[in-house]
């Protein structure tokens, strides 16, 4: 296992990616990303559907294991076989489309869990901390609720919460607005970008455009494995200056 | 998970007040029960009795004129041992229950590893005895298994209806096995993925979040097997265990009446029905409860 390399410092990238390739079979899905990402950067990843953006943030935390290439959080290699996932996994937290809330369990012990079961803290402070997650994502009442009887956006916050109790340095949101009707979008939305101007390093796939251009402080955009074009939104949108983007952007806005 | 939905009985229709009446009843005594009862009712038994009657009818009707004693009388002069085997029956078929569901269970949960040896070693295993006739698994316990084990300091028999019920247990192991297998695979992966990205171990995860989610989706097909392997204690008798079919045999052959042979067997059939069929009831209706809620 290795451990957090001690020569980082956080006035160093706390993700760099470089030149990150994976295929499944023959299909070569990422060809050589490569982006940096200061503490307190908030990017989005814009690119059409099967362009890779889920693969390449699911590379970061390990999910989806790289084929070659380096992505180094907080300094540690994660495309290494002695990489403690584990350890790197309490750092980086990820939120899905489908929110994959746990249905057995209430809203506050689904964000109670983790930190109990993996970092052994103490029940009665990890409940505190619960509660107060839980109010700040403006769920204050639904406590008790089994997933099953909170709406998408409802559940989406949840399980916002839940990443947030493990108190992670980073937090990766892929598509989370994708499987929720348009009203229940915004107050998802408005989570995240409370995050955001907290100083949470985030890295969103979204096809929020709109959002995108708010709240993110750099835009990629990907097409079929690679960065086709990025930038500060105030000059993404406007001059974009690759057809594939331009194209994109026409369909989108 | 979705609250089953609770009739409460409350309706404008005139024509379903009874029945809503009836509905809401239930719900309150199922309630009171803390789950799902069995929908048995008085007619289910007068059924039964109606069989057993019948099936005597038509033996008293088949009996010379020289009848010493009424078939209904010799039912009951013989039933303490019908009833006997039966209690015997049950006894195995919790026995073997145990035994495969435990150890079941384990390779249930082997067939999940990640090692490919046990993944594979575990699926051999539960394949072979999935796919074995229950009673060649039997007549080979019988025949292979000792009669007792020697322990250097003690032996412990090993009687007939302890090698029948090893032989039981062991479909029921594969089956369970298979019911393991089915019920983690059955979630979908983004529970795992969303352990994953917490942080948990994979034996967390499987411990915290898959397996209890598992139990309510086992539960009905697990019961059902239960139902099946009860019916299935009487092949037990072929190997000449005490069970309630061997019982039947030897009160018949004492009494040597003919006429005896249908009552005496529809009483078997009877009792069997009289404890699988709520067994079946009530996973059916397991079954459409968790329907409901996942
Ligand atoms: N586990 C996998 N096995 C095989 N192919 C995969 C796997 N995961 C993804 N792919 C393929 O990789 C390609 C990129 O998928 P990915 O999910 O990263 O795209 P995406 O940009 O996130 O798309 P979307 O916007 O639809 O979510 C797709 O063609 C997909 O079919
Ligand atoms: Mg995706």
């Amino acid at each position: 296992m290795t451990s957090p390399d001690p020569t980082w410092t956080p006035d160093q990238p706390i993700i760099q990616c470089r030149d990150v390739h994976k295929s499944f079979g023959q299909l070569e899905v990422l060809k050589g990303i490569s982006m940096d990402l200061m503490k307190g950067d908030v990017v989005c990843v814009i690119g059409p559907s099967g362009s890779g953006k889920s693969t390449f943030i699911r590379c970061i935390n390990a999910l989806t294991p790289m084929d070659s290439g380096s992505i180094k959080v907080e300094g540690q290699e994660v495309n290494d076989p002695r990489l403690d996932k584990l350890a790197l996994r309490r750092k980086v937290g990820m939120v899905f489309q489908q929110y994959n809330l746990f249905p057995h369990k209430t809203a506050l012990e689904n964000v109670m869990m983790a930190p109990i079961k993996v970092l052994k803290e103490d029940k009665r402070q990890v409940e505190e901390r619960a509660r107060a997650l839980i109010r700040k994502v403006r769920l204050e009442g639904k406590e008790d609720s089994y997933p099953g009887e909170l709406s998408g956006g409802q559940q989406q916050r949840v399980a916002i919460a839940r990443s947030l109790a493990m108190r992670p340095d980073v937090m990766l949101f892929d598509e989370v607005t994708a499987a929720l009707d348009p009203e229940t979008v915004k107050e998802v939305l408005v989570t995240i970008r409370q995050l955001a101007e907290e100083g949470m390093t985030c890295i969103l796939v979204t096809h929020e455009m709109g959002f995108a251009r708010e709240v993110a402080g750099h835009i990629y955009f990907t097409d079929r494995g690679v960065i086709v074009e990025h930038g500060p939104p105030a000059t993404f949108f406007t001059e974009a200056k690759d057809p594939r983007t331009k194209e994109f952007l026409s369909q989108i806005l | 998970m979705k609250r089953a939905p609770v009739f409460h009985g409350e309706t404008d229709l005139p024509v379903l007040l009874p029945a809503a009446r009836r509905l809401a009843r239930r719900a309150e005594r199922e309630r009171l029960a803390g789950g799902p009862l069995p929908r048995l009712k008085a007619r289910h038994g007068l059924w039964l009795l109606a069989i057993l009657l019948l099936s005597a009818g038509v033996a008293q009707a088949q009996a010379d004129a020289q009848v010493k004693e009424s078939v209904i009388t010799a039912i009951f002069k013989w039933m303490p041992v019908l009833l006997q085997g039966f209690i015997f029956n049950i006894a195995i078929s919790f026995l073997a229950m145990v035994i495969g569901t435990a150890v079941g269970a384990v390779l249930g949960l082997m067939q999940i590893s990640l090692l490919p040896p046990v993944r594979f070693g575990s699926w051999f295993v539960t394949q072979f005895f999935r796919n074995a006739p229950w009673l060649v698994l039997l007549f080979f316990c019988m025949f292979l298994l000792p009669f007792e084990f020697d322990l250097g300091f003690a032996t412990i028999p090993f009687p007939d209806w302890v090698k029948a019920t090893i032989g039981l247990a062991l479909p029921v192991m594969a089956n369970v096995s298979e019911i393991v297998r089915g019920a983690v695979q059955s979630l979908p992966s983004g529970q795992w993925e969303a352990a994953e990205s917490l942080a948990f171990s994979r034996r967390q995860t499987l411990w915290e979040i898959i397996l209890p989610q598992c139990v309510k989706r086992m539960l009905p097909p697990w019961m059902n097997l239960y139902a099946i392997l009860t019916m299935a204690t009487v092949l037990a008798s072929i190997v000449g265990v005490s069970e309630m079919m061997t019982q039947t045999g030897r009160a018949l052959a004492a009494e040597n009446r003919p006429e005896l042979l249908i009552p005496f067997y529809s009483f078997v059939l009877i009792c069997f029905f009289a404890y699988c069929y709520p067994i079946a009831v009530w996973t059916r209706r397991l079954e459409r409860r968790y329907q409901v809620k996942l």
